[in-house]
């Protein structure tokens, strides 16, 4: 089979992406396909159509790539390709539309799917409406410390973490550099979990142990040794089941169909979810990987298994 | 767009997940050090042709004339190909040594022949260096900002780093000596003060003749190591030459590192360093162990260019290129950087140093900045412990006069969207006009002293 690998392109998380794409094509290569890597640019569409790939493999991270644009486009050319619907996509990777779009189903589900507290702002409420005082009353509500993050995008960057009034501002402007959207959120205490889901069915659930520093951010997801991963995480059966139950409800709420991973707290009260991640990362250090493995799946059972699925897809179960 | 080029054999299997961790069972500890980081992944993106970048250190390799290069290559492979093409001795060769002595002989210094060793750029021998005199834990002194380049070589020795502040002079030698005094009450010994006295990288500053002295003095009544990195000091544009530590020393407790990377090419990997003889000795064991001898072709090619007698005249027009992407450089930041900024005005070297008001973060501003495609180091690059995380450095010497107007206003218009934002969101007052004229001596460091 001609296996098209998208990587690259112009996101910030272009490095991670080139990581991830050369380890697909490697699998691919030992599974015996026909491998067309093309780092994604201009040329993008003229090379699809010349190449003809029967399916596309989408490795890629970030704006652009994990946000719905490239998938729009394959879904216009007719090329069957990996992971979640451009639809799907975009809701992923806008923290926004995903918090809406999980709350709304939370109704519908028993039990619930809770999400930290949270405001979202663009820069014209600051700008030009005078948002800024409103920052006090809103403080007041969601607590200190509080996390500022970007709407858009991943590997945590741009994260910031408030501890005082006086850190807000400065916070803001740092996450306004990756996205014109923000979110202020409650910071919820708790173990830091992975669940990957493939088709429908929940991997074992993955548990990031910091080993050094205080928060899993760029550095520590992506460096051998700087954070331990626990497959499966050491979860009582309930504590599992209500994991679980809040990743597939978000899964589904989504509207998501091949992969994603969905990143959640479990704090007080239960799991807390935080995002979901509509291309998971698949370097070395990924989660998606491990989370297969600990599953019996090798990383070329874990990339057959994701064309599969992008070839027969499957409704939203 | 770039295409990654295929290889032409299978690449060896990734591992699984199982295999990373018996892998990093068997790290050495001092990997557990060498860290790869978000800023590193960002400058990924600024390969991209439509990104200028400011990013890096890079001379300008395309004013040295191809027709020179041709015909020394051809006169090599016609004279001496047998010989180019072996290995050489691990000290280099004495014609390359010949050559070392011209560069250095042009800012006044006279090193015995034997106490030079020829390395693979100025990099290897901060690494020869560093691995003939860091034990873990031990301290090394360098400045603050110091080249981000020797942080990972310093790092990986597991060397404990302290950092002093430079103002507009360099190095604050004061405050150095209180550091030693500190140092000394704990019983502890630097192995080695790191310095780039002259048009610093990153922060362009020069170290003054008086700190110059002092330093030197220092060193000798304390019998301590200065490791005086060199690689620009031919490059001055304005203002009078200093003479480097090594000539006020005379070579008793400076160890010099030069290189050809800035007044050749960094192509060929050339550099050099000079050491009192004990230490010499324990350098060519280490660069015996480390590759054995520097490129013997590379080597013949200095010898071939040396002999044209004409890269003094080579030196001088990178000079006038330079100076006038200097001068096009602070002229565009005057132009575009908010009034709360402030940059240094090199005299000489490849970079600027310029610091933003303290609510802005460089790193993150570059996220924002390769959205505009542009590009520059981010000040925290230059420090072990996360501090210049409001500064950037910017290079003057890889791209022409327009781009450097062009970048320099990209830049500018991503720090003015963030000091409005900042003053949207504090009540603050955005910043006035972008000044109009120079302010002298202002430069992005506290004076010794100030809060």
């Amino acid at each position: 089979m001609k296996v098209a690998v998208l990587k690259g392109g112009r996101s910030l998380e272009r490095g991670v992406s080139l990581r991830s794409g050369a380890r697909v094509e490697d699998a691919l290569e030992r599974l015996g396909h026909e491998v067309l890597p093309i780092d994604v640019g201009p040329d993008l569409v003229k090379r699809l159509v010349a190449e003809r790939p029967d399916v596309a493999f989408v490795a890629m991270h970030g704006v652009g790539g994990e946000d719905g644009t490239v998938q729009e486009l394959l879904e216009i050319l007719g090329v069957p390709f990996t992971g979640p619907s451009a639809a799907a996509c975009a809701r992923c990777m806008d923290k926004v539309q995903a918090k809406d779009a999980i709350e709304d189903a939370s109704r519908e589900t028993p039990g619930g799917l809770k999400t930290p507290h949270w405001f979202a702002f663009n820069q014209t409420a600051f700008r030009e409406f005078g948002a800024a005082d409103a920052l006090g009353r809103l403080e007041e509500t969601l607590g200190f410390p509080l996390v500022v993050k970007p709407s858009r995008g991943g590997s945590s960057l741009g994260v910031r973490f408030a501890r005082s009034p006086g850190e807000v501002p400065q916070a803001l402007v740092s996450a306004f550099s990756y996205d014109d959207r923000v979110l202020l959120e409650r910071f919820v205490d708790g173990r830091e979990l992975a669940v990957s889901v493939l088709g429908d069915e929940p991997l074992p659930v993955v548990e990031a142990i910091l080993l050094e520093g205080d928060r899993y951010d760029f550095e520590a997801r992506y460096e051998i040794g700087r954070t331990r991963f626990d497959v499966p995480a050491d979860l009582t059966t309930d504590e599992h089941r209500a994991v679980i139950d809040a990743a597939l409800g978000t899964y589904r709420a989504l509207g998501c169909t091949g992969f994603a991973r969905i990143d959640l707290i479990l704090g007080e009260g239960g799991p807390w979810l935080l995002e979901a991640n509509a291309i998971p990362g698949l370097t070395d250090t990924s989660l998606l990987p491990q989370a297969a493995e600990a599953a019996g799946l090798s990383f070329e059972q874990l990339v057959e298994r994701i064309l599969d699925l992008a070839l027969t897809p499957q409704g939203v179960s | 767009m770039a295409e990654v080029p295929e290889p032409t054999h299978r690449r060896r299997s990734h591992a699984g997940t199982r295999d990373l961790e018996r892998y990093a069972g068997l790290f050495a500890e001092r990997t557990g050090v060498m860290r790869s980081s978000a800023m590193r992944d960002l400058m990924a993106i600024t390969a991209r042709p439509e990104v200028i970048s400011l990013a890096g250190g890079l001379p300008d390799t395309s004013t040295f004339p191809p027709q020179s290069f041709a015909a020394q290559m051809t006169r090599i492979a016609q004279e001496s190909a047998a010989k180019a093409l072996q290995y050489g001795p691990t000290e280099g060769f004495e014609e390359t040594k010949d050559c070392i002595l011209e560069v250095m002989g042009a800012e006044g210094m006279l090193p015995d022949p034997d106490d030079i060793i020829v390395t693979t750029g100025g990099q290897q021998a901060i690494d020869l260096v560093c691995k003939t005199l860091i034990d873990p834990g031990d301290v090394v002194i360098c400045e603050a900002p110091t080249y981000p380049g020797a942080i990972p070589t310093l790092c990986s020795y597991q060397a404990d780093v302290v950092q002093v502040e430079c103002d507009e002079d360099g190095m604050q030698v004061e405050v150095l000596e209180q550091l030693l005094a500190d140092l000394r009450a704990e019983g502890r010994r630097p192995k080695f003060i790191y310095s780039v006295p002259s048009f610093q990288n990153p922060a362009g500053v020069t170290m003054s003749l008086q700190r110059r002295q002092r330093l030197v003095e220092l060193a000798r009544s304390q019998e301590l190591l200065v490791v005086e990195d060199n690689p620009y000091g031919l490059l001055r544009y304005g203002g009078e030459p200093m003479p480097p530590l090594y000539q006020l020393d005379g070579g008793d407790f400076v160890i010099y590192l030069g290189t050809f990377s800035k007044i050749l090419s960094p192509g060929i990997r050339l550099g050099w360093a000079v050491a009192p003889p004990p230490v010499m000795e324990k350098i060519v064991l280490g660069k015996q162990a480390a590759d054995l001898c520097t490129s013997t072709l590379t080597q013949y090619f200095v010898r071939e260019y040396f002999a044209e007698r004409r890269w003094q005249r080579y030196v001088d027009d990178l000079v006038e290129i330079y100076r006038r992407r200097r001068d096009t450089m602070v002229e565009a930041l005057r132009d575009n950087f908010p009034a709360e900024a402030t940059w240094t005005e090199p005299e000489g070297g490849l970079f600027i140093w310029a610091t933003l008001p303290d609510y802005i973060d460089t790193s993150d501003l570059l996220a924002k900045a390769l959205r505009a495609d542009v590009a520059f180091v981010p000040g925290q690059a230059a420090y072990v412990d996360g501090r210049g995380s409001h500064s950037m450095r910017l290079n003057f010497s890889g791209v022409d006069e327009d781009e450097i107007r062009e970048g320099v206003r990209r830049i500018g218009k991503v720090i003015a969207e963030q000091v409005d934002l900042y003053g949207a969101l504090t009540g603050e007052q955005p910043m006035p006009e972008p000044r109009q004229e120079s302010a002298p001596n202002v430069l992005p460091f506290r004076k010794a002293g100030e809060a």
